[in-house]
C-alpha cells in the first residue's frame, strides 16, 4: 500500500533565548502512514505527542529529520522544507488539523467559519453554504447557534465546530490533536462514526487521544510516546 | 497553485540610509545607527515577495523599518539602493524605483493602493468623501462623471459608509470612518496590491474590529494581495497568511503566521510573542 506520509528521524527541540535553555520534545521519531490508515498516539502530557502533529502541520519547525508527504498537487514533498506557499496550499486543500482550541476570526459566525474552509478552496458560495449546514447538523450543533459568534460557545460546542470546519473539506490527511477532549459520550459516538466514514473514503489520519476506549475500532495502530520517543 | 507562481510584488535588497555611511558601518551598528559615523540604516537589506491573494504581515517595534519599507514602495521616500518589481506593471520586468516620475504616478494610481496610519496623509479632509475617490479615478485618466459617482457610491457602500454621507468631508467623520474612506479611495482603480500601514492603530477596539472585518472582506471578495504592517500581533494573527518580523531595519525572521506565533526562533520574536495578551 502507498505511504501517504513517511516520518524519518524527526527531532524537535525548543531553544528559549531568555532562559538560555533548550527543551527537547521529540527525538528520532520514525513511522509511516498508509492511505486510509489511522494511527493513534497515546502518552503522558508533555511526552511530545502534539509536537509531532504540529511539525507535520508546520506550526512547529522540525530541528532535524524529514516528513515526506505524498501530495496530490506536488507529488512527494518534505514538509519540513516545503515553501510556505506550498504549505498554505496543502492546508487549504489536502491536510486538515483539528485541535482542542477554536481559532476563529472575530465577528465570524459558526456557519461562516465552516463555509470559509470551503470558500478558500474555491468552492461556490451556494454549495459551501449547503455543505456547511449539513456538517453542522451532522455534529448536532443546535441550529440557533449557526448564525452567532462562537465566543460564547461551550467547550464541547467549540470542538464540534472545529471538527465541522476541518472535516467538511474531507482532507486526504487529517491530524487530530485530542479531538474528543471535552465532548460528551453522545458526541464522541458521532465523531467516531465520522472518522470511520472518512477512513472508508481513504482519508489517512493521525490522532492523539487520552480516551483508549474511543480508539477501539478506529485506530489501525497505536503508538505510545514517552519522553519524545515511540516505545 | 503552480510552483512557478509569480509574486505580485518582489522587493530585492532594499537599503534606506540616512547619512553617508562609512566602512565601519557593517560592524559598528548600535540598533540601526552606526556608532562611528552616525548613519542611520532605516532599511538594511530587505527582500520579500507577496504572492497573489495573500496577506503578508510585517511586524516589529517602532523604528524597526516597517513604515520605511511601505513609504519606499509608495515612492514617499527614495531608497538608497534596491529593486522592486510589480507583476501588474510591465509584467514585473521593470524596477519601479528606476522609472520616471510620470510612471511612478501611474503605478500609484493604477497598480498600488496605500492606506496610511494617519488618514490626513491619505485623504483631502476638506473635499467630500466622493471627491476623494473621484480624484483617484481622474488621476487614472477617467473623465466620466456618471461613472465616477457610481464607483464612489459602490466603494463607499462596500466600506459601509452611508451613501447619504458621500457628499460630506472626511474632517466631519470619526477616525474609523476616515480610515474606511481611505481604504475605499485606495481601492478606486482596482489595484493589484494594497499597502496597509498600521491602519487600526489608535482606533477603539470596536472600530478596529470593523476595519479588520473590512480588510478580510476585501481579501476574500476582491482576491487582492495585501502587505499589512502592524506592531499589533493580534492583528497579524487574524489577517496574515505569512509574517515577516523586523528589528532595527532588518528582517530577523519570517514564516507562516501560526509558526511565528507558536514556534518563534529569534530572541526578539520570542519576547514579542510572550508579550502577547
Amino acid at each position: 500500500m502507498m505511504h501517504i506520509l513517511e516520518i524519518k528521524d524527526l527531532t524537535k527541540n525548543f531553544y528559549l533565548h531568555e532562559a538560555n535553555r533548550e527543551i527537547k520534545s521529540c527525538k528520532n521519531v520514525s513511522f509511516t502512514l498508509d492511505e486510509g490508515q489511522f494511527i493513534g498516539i497515546v502518552g503522558l502530557s508533555g511526552a511530545g505527542k502534539s509536537t509531532i502533529l504540529k511539525c507535520i502541520n508546520r506550526s512547529y519547525l522540525a530541528t532535524s529529520g524529514e516528513i515526506i508527504y505524498n501530495s496530490q498537487a506536488f507529488g512527494k514533498i518534505d514538509l519540513t522544507k516545503a515553501s510556505e506557499r506550498e504549505i498554505l496550499y496543502l492546508r487549504k486543500h489536502e491536510i486538515g488539523y483539528v485541535s482542542q482550541f477554536l481559532n476563529v476570526m472575530p465577528r465570524t459566525t459558526a456557519k461562516e467559519h465552516v463555509m470559509n474552509a470551503l470558500l478558500e478552496t474555491g468552492e461556490a458560495m451556494s454549495s459551501a453554504k449547503k455543505r456547511a449546514e449539513e456538517m453542522l447538523a451532522y455534529f448536532k450543533l443546535p441550529e440557533e447557534l449557526w448564525d452567532i459568534y462562537p465566543n460564547t460557545f461551550s467547550g464541547g460546542e467549540r470542538l464540534r465546530l472545529n471538527l465541522a470546519h476541518t472535516m467538511v473539506k474531507t482532507p486526504r490527511l487529517m491530524l487530530l490533536d485530542e479531538p474528543t477532549a471535552s465532548l460528551d459520550n453522545k458526541t464522541k459516538v458521532l465523531v467516531k462514526d465520522m472518522l470511520i466514514k472518512l477512513k472508508d473514503q481513504k482519508t489517512s489520519m493521525i490522532g492523539i487521544f487520552h480516551d483508549l476506549e474511543f480508539m477501539d475500532g478506529v485506530c489501525d495502530k497505536v503508538f505510545n510516546i514517552t519522553e519524545g520517543r515511540i516505545l | 497553485m503552480s510552483r512557478n507562481e509569480k509574486p505580485v510584488l518582489q522587493v530585492k535588497n532594499l537599503f534606506v540610509r540616512y547619512g553617508e555611511g562609512c566602512p565601519e558601518c557593517a560592524t559598528h551598528l548600535e540598533k540601526n545607527r552606526c556608532t562611528v559615523c552616525g548613519t542611520v540604516w532605516a532599511a538594511n537589506d530587505i527582500s520579500l515577495e507577496v504572492f497573489p491573494g495573500e496577506v503578508l504581515g510585517i511586524v516589529g517595534e517602532s523604528g524597526s523599518g516597517k513604515s520605511t519599507l511601505m513609504q519606499s514602495l509608495y515612492f514617499d521616500i527614495e531608497p538608497t539602493s534596491g529593486q522592486a518589481y510589480l507583476n501588474g506593471y510591465k509584467d514585473g520586468e521593470a524596477d519601479i524605483w528606476q522609472v520616471s516620475a510620470a510612471e511612478k504616478r501611474d503605478i500609484k494610481n493604477n497598480v498600488m493602493g496605500m492606506v496610511y496610519q494617519n488618514p490626513i496623509r491619505g485623504l483631502r479632509m476638506n473635499y467630500s468623501a466622493a471627491s476623494n475617490i473621484a480624484e483617484k479615478i481622474i488621476a487614472a485618466g477617467s473623465r466620466n462623471a456618471g461613472q465616477m459617482t457610481a464607483r464612489a457610491e459602490e466603494l463607499l457602500q462596500a466600506v459601509e459608509i452611508l451613501t447619504s454621507r458621500m457628499g460630506e468631508a472626511p474632517k466631519n467623520f470619526s477616525g474609523g470612518m476616515q480610515q474606511r474612506v481611505q481604504i475605499s479611495k485606495a481601492l478606486a482603480n482596482n489595484p493589484s496590491i494594497l499597502l496597509l500601514d498600521e491602519v487600526t492603530t489608535g482606533l477603539d477596539l470596536s472600530v478596529q474590529a470593523k476595519v479588520l472585518d473590512l480588510i478580510r472582506k476585501i481579501k476574500n471578495q476582491y482576491g487582492i494581495s495585501i502587505l499589512l504592517v502592524s506592531h499589533d500581533l493580534a492583528v497579524i494573527r487574524m489577517l496574515a497568511d505569512r509574517t515577516i518580523v523586523m528589528l532595527d531595519g532588518k528582517i530577523i525572521e519570517s514564516g507562516l503566521t501560526d509558526q511565528i506565533l507558536e514556534d518563534p526562533q529569534h530572541a526578539y520574536t520570542q519576547q514579542l510573542v510572550h508579550s502577547l495578551l
